[in-house]
């Protein structure tokens, strides 16, 4: 076959172009669509998983500071780590299902108290131990532990007692909800034999990979777990983690075929460096958002037209396009999107409207005293551009928004949550409620916005406890459309997460949940060269 | 006693002198830095209880000269202490990051070093004629340019276009010595380029002072060859200024290479510093700080050994 075919089929694989895309180029080529169609087939049997080899990863977000306990991950090198080494009980799906890992299966009592995991039977632990209840009620309960460090603490308070029975492992929980899979399934939650108690950062769990090499900060070197129970993970014999925390040295090393994977492209070079010819750049839209968050107890943001002006001065086409030069999607205002499960498209769209904010501001009777938007460059990247954009399109709807700009130092101390009005970043929840609960529910700490609304935490609860989806759905809809119309959170734009792959690997697929396959490329993925 | 030796002693004892200096400033600035250590680790999650009992453990609650004594007792030991943040020994990864850093910096002054004074020596024979010009027009240009620019240009070019040496210069005990050679090829390159001005020019001026002095016309007008006479009468007169600009140099490539490590993702000791400072971790930030001002003060003072020893009026006393 033709070099060119070759590697448009490759492309169509690997989902860079659409199947039409391809026949139309290969008829160019002067293929009839009929071989065209046979030569895609081929090419997509080709891809099967490779076995062996090394995978080179070059990631930022590792410090020497970073240890392996779980409890303590929170960067994207230990939390890569934390998925070779280790798993949780379940795994969010791609598709927002759950992928079952340490349980087997979950089964829930009608109100959503009591959950009840049955642990997979014949998994080892790297250190021959076999894998029980008691390992896994012993992990939850370190993180639970009032003193623990553990960055699950939080998800973990409702919880009111927790049993291992057999091959079950029980939890009970004060009030009910319905989403609690998830929620164990966070990353720090990895089984650990006897709950790693003794040695909590001895990196043994029962994840596909086992830590050969722990330089904290420069490189982690993993050799595959020859007793994985799962033969859909862990393709490479070996994977390495390079730690690359400067932007231009990991596109370095992947473009010059150094590591085959990389994390956190810049937008900006993101568009040039997906035209090198030995790679591609993905990007994939997540949950994480940047926000402009105002506190809404406090003068002049408590008067809602003065926030639905501000809403309707901000040009959000405009912010995806120059702060995230298009890699990302617009946002309604809410923290929630199509990303989630149990999201409902149907809620209108909130578009840029001058005479609209003009007419809100009227009504607001604001005195024309200076707003302040305090704003740094760590509040996200292209926060203090971003203000810029926003002042400007405020300026032309008549209200006077005025940027302060903050050292990047003390900003999440002093700024943010403390200030009135500022910018901001989340990341994302795995589910709506975690995301309400954490920063929209009267007594959360992290409630930046100050939205303290009874209403809206009863739905919240109740929405908690509905094992039915569809009341579910129609609940969250509501308190979607309440924070978007009510709230105190201007929100322009979702970020996607942009990653480099090497043509040389295979494996590769979308997944919302966080970047590089929620950071399981290195188990899911294999080389092909 | 030769005199010559109770320089040297002099100098040794003053060296230590300002060793325990530097390690009183190094104390009280880590001492002063905003937020308590305990408060550092525990972040938000700090509560009265588990902070006063991180308090207790680190031993934050004792005076501040109690503390600096059982530090510095600690460090007379060879005891550096443990990272708060990870829980490992300080002197076992601090010594692996260390000898990194010298492994770069002795390669980069391998070569830097000779180059720059081989450069500086012709730019005096060739003395405001082409070569001159363009010696001096070349590394001025590249230690006016940001060394990341130069790294970020050298990958491009030598790692990403023409695949000879690697972009990404993590080095570990498993490799060979070429290979480790090859992954820190630009990096030296790097540091080579941002070092060569400043030595160069050094010994350029220095050696030029020397020719305007009588006794190099005498040599001249004896017929002597140019490169002969600067070799042989002006060079050994300007070996004082040079060694000082040389340890300079050295102890820039051992103490200020943190952006270049951050370019090649080297796994050096500025890294290892500026992470730990960012969470706070004070007994390794004090111990990047001491190692660090050791080998300031002793390329200073090897600097003024060699410039004792450069002088025949020290060295052969009437």
């Amino acid at each position: 076959m033709n070099d060119e075919l070759k590697y448009l089929s490759k492309r169509v694989t690997r989902g860079l172009m659409t199947r039409r895309d391809f026949v139309g180029r290969a008829a160019a080529l002067g293929v009839t669509a009929a071989v065209a169609n046979t030569m895609l087939a081929s090419a997509a049997k080709a891809e099967g998983p490779v076995k062996g080899g090394t995978l080179r990863i070059g990631s930022s977000g590792g410090e020497s500071t970073n240890t392996q306990d779980p409890a303590a991950a929170a960067s994207e090198v230990p939390v890569t780590n934390l998925r070779m080494w280790g798993e949780p009980l379940v795994n969010t799906a791609p598709d927002g299902g759950l992928d079952f890992r340490a349980a087997e299966s979950v089964e829930a009592s009608a109100d959503a108290k009591t959950w009840t995991f049955k642990i997979r039977q014949g998994v080892e632990f790297h250190n021959g131990k076999t894998l029980t209840a008691e390992d896994v009620l012993a992990t939850i309960q370190r993180h639970a532990n009032e003193d623990s460090q553990s960055g699950a603490l939080g998800l973990l308070t409702d919880i009111e007692s927790m049993r291992a029975d057999g091959d079950n492992f029980i939890v009970e929980l004060g009030i009910g909800n319905a989403d609690l899979p998830y929620l164990l399934g966070d990353y720090h939650l990895m089984i650990q034999p006897g709950g790693g108690v003794d040695d909590p950062a001895a990196a043994i769990g029962i994840g596909a990979y086992m830590l050969e090499v722990d330089e904290p900060g420069v490189r982690h070197g993993f050799k595959k777990n020859p007793n994985y129970w799962d033969d859909t993970r862990g393709h490479a014999d070996e994977v390495e983690v390079l730690v690359l925390n400067d932007s231009t040295a990991r596109t370095a090393a992947l473009q010059s075929g150094q590591v085959h994977l990389i994390n956190r492209i810049d937008p900006k070079v993101a568009g040039l460096l997906d035209r090198a010819p030995n790679l591609s750049v993905k990007s994939v839209s997540g949950r994480g958002h940047y926000v402009f968050i105002m506190h809404i107890d406090t003068p002049p943001f408590d008067n809602n037209e003065l926030r639905l002006a501000l809403k309707y001065a901000i040009n959000r086409q405009d912010m995806v396009d120059k702060i995230l030069r298009g890699y990302g999607s617009i946002g309604n205002d809410m923290p929630i999107n199509k990303s989630y499960p149990l999201f409902d498209d149907t809620i209108p769209q909130r578009e840029h409207d001058l005479a609209k904010a003009a007419e809100h501001y009227e009504k607001s009777g604001h005195d024309g005293s200076p707003i302040i938007l305090r704003t740094a460059d760590g509040a996200f990247p292209g926060a203090v551009d971003a203000a810029a954009l926003f002042q400007q399109s405020a300026q032309a709807a008549g209200i006077p928004l005025e940027i302060k700009r903050e050292p990047n130092d003390g900003y999440w101390s002093e700024v943010w949550n403390v200030q009135p009005f500022c910018a901001s970043y989340w990341g994302g929840r795995p589910v709506q409620d975690q995301m309400y609960s954490t920063a929209y529910l009267s007594t959360a700490d992290w409630n930046d916005t100050r939205f303290k609304v009874p209403e809206f935490d009863e739905m919240l609860l109740a929405a908690r406890g509905e094992l039915d989806e569809a009341k579910r759905k129609e609940i969250y809809s509501k308190m979607g459309r309440m924070l978007r119309d009510e709230g105190g959170l201007i929100l322009p734009m979702f970020n996607d997460f942009v990653d480099g792959v090497s043509n040389t690997v295979g494996g590769w697929s979308e997944d919302p949940n966080d970047q590089m396959m929620n950071n399981l490329a290195s188990v899911k993925c294999w080389v092909t060269a | 006693m030769h005199p010559i030796l109770t320089l040297v002693a002099q100098r040794l004892a003053l060296g230590v002198l300002l060793l325990f200096a530097a390690s009183i400033l190094i104390f009280a600035g880590t001492s002063i830095l905003p937020g308590d250590v305990a408060q550092q680790i525990l972040g938000q999650a700090a509560t009265p209880e588990a902070l006063e009992n991180m308090r207790r453990e680190l031993g934050l609650n004792e005076p501040p000269l109690t503390r600096y004594l059982s530090w510095l007792g600690g460090i007379l030991q060879g005891d550096l202490g443990t990272a708060l943040t990870n829980g490992l020994d300080i002197a076992e990864s601090l010594g692996a990051r260390l000898s990194n850093t010298l492994f770069l910096a002795f390669w980069a002054a391998v070569i830097s070093v000779p180059l720059a004074i081989f450069l500086g020596l012709l730019a005096v024979r060739y003395k405001d004629r082409w070569p001159d010009k363009l010696i001096s027009g070349v590394t001025l240009t590249t230690i006016s340019i940001p060394e990341f620019m130069i790294g970020y240009v050298l990958v491009y070019w030598v790692s990403i276009q023409f695949g000879w040496f690697s972009s990404v210069a993590i080095i570990n005990d498993s490799m060979t010595i070429w290979q480790k050679l090859n992954a820190i090829a630009i990096p030296v390159m790097v540091l080579t380029l941002v070092v060569l001005a400043h030595m160069m020019r050094m010994t350029r001026a220095a050696i030029l002072n020397v020719m305007q002095s009588a006794y190099i016309e005498t040599a001249e007008l004896k017929g002597m060859p140019m490169l002969k006479i600067i070799r042989k009468h002006a060079f050994p007169n300007a070996i004082a200024p040079i060694v000082n600009v040389v340890m300079i140099n050295l102890a820039y490539l051992v103490v200020g290479v943190v952006v270049v490590e951050v370019v090649f993702a080297y796994p050096g000791m500025g890294q290892y510093l500026v992470d730990h400072v960012a969470k706070r971790d004070i007994p390794v930030v004090q111990a990047c700080g001491l190692i660090f001002a050791a080998v300031y003060i002793g390329l200073n003072l090897v600097a003024d050994i060699v410039s004792i020893l450069a002088n025949p009026r020290l060295r052969h006393p009437k």
